[in-house]
């Protein structure tokens, strides 16, 4: 399995039916090891945050496995049209 | 202060060493009774204390910019008395702390014995007022109350 910022990206994005999605690899010499999230999708309206981050690992449960850093920030589409006016 | 911050910055850097030591094979996964990643155990230990963390390092010193940042926002308000186990001096319980809260990473969080989350979500709950909530019901008064007051009465 190839880790990638675009794979990672197409499955989120298949899984969550996000709507908008951030994805960065932070590994410093970029090697895939770390990355960051910004997922908005639907499925996390009325869900807390334990449970919103919960579907993003379970989604890439088998990634997570060789990825040594993963950051995430999981909004609504109501939320995230609340972030872009800030 | 900028002893404190020279040492955070020390500790971001050194995170990057570890990369993928963290996810050995099933050779370190926890038997599943005694020793320190069993269920029982790690039971006990989340509930030993009001406020629990799993970092890698120490508090003086984190290994990792993840487990400092909850240093640092425990810090901020004001918890001093929480308890911190390292998981890089114990592989067991390293994994076993996973299993336990099904959660993949660590940091670990846990206020009254309940898993809150990793770094991400202390760092919301800090920045959205949670953590002053949550930290209130478990009879600490955040250090965040007084500084706002302070600046009120000023």
């Amino acid at each position: 399995m190839e880790l990638s910022a675009e794979y990672l990206r197409e499955k989120l994005q298949r899984d969550l039916e996000a709507e908008h999605m951030e994805v960065e690899d932070t590994t410093p010499n970029r090697c895939a090891s770390s990355f960051r999230v910004l997922v908005v999708s639907a499925k996390f309206e009325g869900k807390p945050l334990l449970q919103r981050h919960r579907l993003v690992n379970s989604c890439l449960a088998e990634e997570l496995l060789h990825i040594h850093a993963f950051e995430q920030k999981t909004l609504t589409p109501e939320q995230w049209t609340r972030e872009q006016q800030k | 202060m900028s002893g404190s911050l020279g040492r955070a910055a020390a500790a971001l850097l050194r995170w990057g060493r570890g990369a993928g030591g963290g996810l050995r094979g099933p050779g370190v996964r926890a038997a599943s009774s005694g020793g320190s990643g069993s269920s029982e155990h790690l039971d006990a230990l989340v509930k030993k204390d009001r406020v629990v963390v799993f970092l890698k390092g120490t508090p003086e010193q984190p290994q990792c910019g993840f487990s400092n940042a909850v240093v640092q926002i425990l810090r901020l308000h004001g918890v001093r008395d929480y308890a911190a186990y390292n998981v890089l001096d114990d592989p067991q319980l390293r994994q076993g702390i996973k299993d336990y809260s099904n959660w993949p990473t660590i940091p670990q969080v846990y206020l009254n014995g309940e898993f809150v989350g990793g770094c991400d979500i202390l760092l919301q709950m800090h920045q959205n007022g949670d953590l002053v909530e949550e930290l209130k019901k478990l009879g600490i008064r955040s250090a965040l109350l007084d500084e706002k007051k302070d600046q009120d009465s000023k």
